[in-house]
């Protein structure tokens, strides 16, 4: 069984991500649940998305909670230091080094801590640094750093990688198919 | 191969199996996505109504005429519906009728934590709740055969865990159902005071009748395992109690109201401690306790916010206590308006001008964050016209001339154009501010009857906000884009300062489906004078840097807000 948390900031493209991971665990015969965040929570602010596959053990629940994590997949340094209590004891953090100020950031009224990475590093001994808005944007776009970040994930999970070819096939437009595989190389090979 | 379904999909998709004829919505989180994957089956005809109530009205129809029928809502929408939907609870139904209702424990995207089986159980309908996308699927097939077999509408009430959750579901054929005969039936469809008296009875025995089936009912299912604990529960409280209390034998009620009281009482006989676990209010443990059953529960699960696994495995198993989940030495990261949002310009001059804003339900309600802090209240769909009307009737002139209503096109349609014709019949005095983006946007960009497109995207009629405030005597309508903040703020001094009432339409298409250039824009370091004018209006893409500005471009949309506000030609595409 594995428990996934993906977080990010509204925007980012955290679904597709959850979406990709919820295919592949159908067609390989996993029981999934995925939990989406909709409404309020995509202007801007934090997501989490809970993705649930187990070929064991029966699921019901479709959340992931305080130290059930084994990955959790940030889209962004601040939300991965929020999302530290979903690890796992011996749970591994993935974590795309790029900065999106908060708005009370924004407007002077806190500070984005400048110890994200230590505190990262303090409480969890498997952590993945990868600057996947950077190599998505060196693949066309930055918007593709969410697959960046999955061809990262694809090492921690039993899926073969011609599984994870045909999860970008069926899941994105067909015009970014062949960028997308290209970002998630990034990450796979890094 | 079984698909993994969104709860909402499967909502959709146990309609289409059931043969159902006629969907007509409003939109609302967690409800929103049912319809708009119904409109994705030719076979069913499906529409956006204007609010709850028109489109329950819509499904009373089509079911009465003889076509199964669904409305689908977020939980405060079933309030707005509550008229005709207490009343065809007396008048029954003719083809299958249901209504959808989506609850939101924790308020992940909403006002409160009401709670729909209350409303079943004053309406007298009965109420099914599932616990994962397939029962989705097959409640609503089975809302349908109760609906037709008992002459009721029936409820499915989701909350947000299973309407936003995706799960294996397993899918069948649409059954071919066809349309029932109408007869003409005045002493039932005419809901007289004579007729509802002689119809008051068959309510109540109906809902005797599916009490003492409710005990023999598949979906209420006992599963048991030890005889120590017993625990009824339904929804999504079952997944939690499922994980958390394995040893713990289990009453799940796939049916929230009426419950099945012979069935309840056998099991209570078989466990040594009987448990309630629900989420939201004890609607199920003040019932049993009121049979002289004992038990517990809310005493230890809370009126508050949602559960979880581990609550329920500290309350009731002496599972681990975890630390907070919030570290609260980082900062927050609220919702904010995109970049690029339209309100955001109009939200500025209002904060600028001090005036004291009744705001309402959409985007804009963000608005009221900081650094715009531009909103004074917050109610309910179209409260802001009747708050400040009202508010300009305790305090006067010299409050109304400084206070605006504020609300979006598709709120304005909703509940909105009632509260304006008041103003207008009883006002003398009032400033309404129409927020049109031509969307509803919230919920994720649905069409409206102010945008001419009709839930297909096909065009439709679209409404003339002019026109109509015109037609209800209001002498002064103005048209303002919320970008061209000068022209806001002169129209603003202008409107609120006359003693009777007005209307301003800020309209400018949500950034979100606008089609125009989207470089962003980056700040000429030599030119900026670090004056910081460009940070006042809230945009997340401006940050403050080196004691000056940079502005993120993987955030930025070039909409040319900031632009205007630089006195120095500093921020440049």
């Amino acid at each position: 069984m594995f428990n996934i948390v993906i977080v990010g900031v509204g925007g980012q493209g955290t679904l597709l991500a959850s979406k990709i991971l919820g295919y592949l665990g159908t067609v390989n015969g996993y029981d999934v649940r995925v939990s989406e965040v909709h409404g309020m929570s995509q202007r801007g602010g934090s997501v989490v998305t809970y993705v649930r596959l187990s070929n064991d053990k029966p699921i019901y629940s479709t959340i992931v909670e305080q130290e059930q994590a084994d990955v959790v997949l940030a889209f962004e340094k601040l939300e991965a230091v929020r999302a530290l209590p979903y690890l796992k004891e011996d749970g591994a953090m993935i974590v795309n080094t790029q900065e999106i100020l908060p708005m009370p950031v924004v407007i002077g009224q806190a500070e984005y801590p400048a110890d994200c990475m230590a505190r990262i590093h303090a409480a969890c001994k498997q952590v993945v640094e990868v600057d996947a808005t950077g190599m998505a944007t060196a693949c066309g776009t930055f918007k593709a750093a969410n697959v960046v970040l999955l061809g990262v994930l694809a090492k921690k999970l039993p899926f073969q990688y011609a599984d994870w070819m045909n999860a970008i096939e069926n899941n994105v437009k067909e015009k970014f198919i062949d960028m997308n595989k290209k970002a998630f190389d990034m990450g796979y090979n890094l | 191969m079984k698909q993994l379904m969104l709860g909402n999909e499967a909502v959709a998709r146990g309609a289409y199996e059931a043969g159902v004829a006629v969907v007509s919505s409003y939109p609302g989180t967690p409800s929103t996505e049912i319809t708009e994957c119904v409109s994705t089956y030719p076979e069913i005809y499906s529409e956006w109504a204007p609010n709850e109530k028109v489109a329950v009205e819509v499904a009373i129809g089509s079911a009465v005429g003889g076509g199964r029928a669904m409305s689908c809502m977020k939980h405060v929408g079933f309030n707005v519906a509550a008229d005709p939907a207490y009343t065809v609870s007396y008048l029954g139904t003719n083809a299958g009728l249901v209504f959808v209702v989506a609850d939101d424990p924790g308020m992940h995207s909403s006002q409160n934590e009401q709670d729909t089986r209350f409303h079943a159980r004053g309406a007298h309908i009965p109420c099914l709740d599932p616990s994962n996308s397939q029962e989705c699927k097959d409640f609503v097939k089975l809302a349908f055969a109760l609906s037709e077999k008992y002459d009721t509408p029936v409820i499915v009430r989701l909350t947000t865990r299973v309407a936003h959750a995706r799960t294996l579901v397993e899918t069948a054929e649409r059954e071919n159902v066809p349309l029932r005969d109408y007869v003409k039936t005045p002493q039932k469809y005419i809901c007289t005071p004579a007729n509802m008296i002689k119809r008051h009875p068959y309510v109540v025995e109906r809902e005797e009748k599916l009490a003492e089936e409710a005990n023999s009912l598949p979906v209420n299912r006992v599963e048991m395992a030890g005889t120590k604990l017993g625990v009824i529960t339904s929804g999504a409280a079952y997944n939690y109690v499922k994980e958390a209390l394995p040893e713990a034998s289990v009453l799940k009620l796939g049916m929230a109201y009426p419950m099945p009281k012979k069935l309840i009482e056998d099991f209570a006989s078989k466990v040594e401690e009987l448990v309630v676990i629900e989420d939201m209010e004890p609607f199920y443990e003040d019932a049993i306790k009121s049979w002289g059953i004992p038990c517990s529960g809310k005493d230890k699960t809370g009126l508050l916010g949602e559960l979880f696994m581990h609550k329920i495995e500290q309350k009731f198993a002496n599972g681990k206590e975890y630390g907070p989940m919030s570290t609260t030495d980082i900062p927050v990261r609220p919702p904010v308006l995109c970049p690029g949002c339209p309100h955001r310009g109009l939200y500025y001059v209002m904060g600028k001008l001090g005036l004291t804003v009744c705001g309402d339900i959409g985007c804009y309600t963000l608005g009221g964050a900081a650094p715009l802090y531009a909103t004074d209240t917050c109610l309910c769909m179209g409260g802001s016209i009747g708050m400040s009307h009202g508010m300009g009737k305790a305090r006067g002139w010299e409050q109304a001339k400084k206070t605006v209503a504020v609300l979006g096109d598709s709120t304005f349609c909703h509940s909105g154009m009632t509260g304006l014709l008041d103003m207008a019949y009883n006002g003398r005095f009032g400033t309404l501010i129409i927020a049109d983006n031509s969307i509803t946007g919230m919920t994720g960009h649905q069409n409206n009857p102010m945008n001419g497109k009709n839930i297909h995207g096909e065009p439709a009629s679209a409404l003339n906000a002019e026109k109509l405030c015109e037609a209800m005597g209001i002498k002064h309508v103005v048209v303002v884009d919320p970008f061209d903040t000068a022209e806001v703020e002169r129209v603003l001094k202008e409107e609120t300062a006359r003693e009777e009432v007005s209307v301003i339409i800020s309209r400018r298409p949500c950034e979100l489906i606008a089609k125009r250039d989207r470089t962003p824009i980056h700040c000429d370091t030599e030119k900026c004078k670090k004056c910081m004018m460009c940070t006042k209006i809230g945009c997340p893409a401006i940050v403050k840097k080196d004691g000056g500005v940079w502005v993120d471009p993987t955030l930025c949309v070039g909409c040319g807000l900031c632009q205007e506000l630089c006195k120095f030609g500093a921020l440049v595409k």
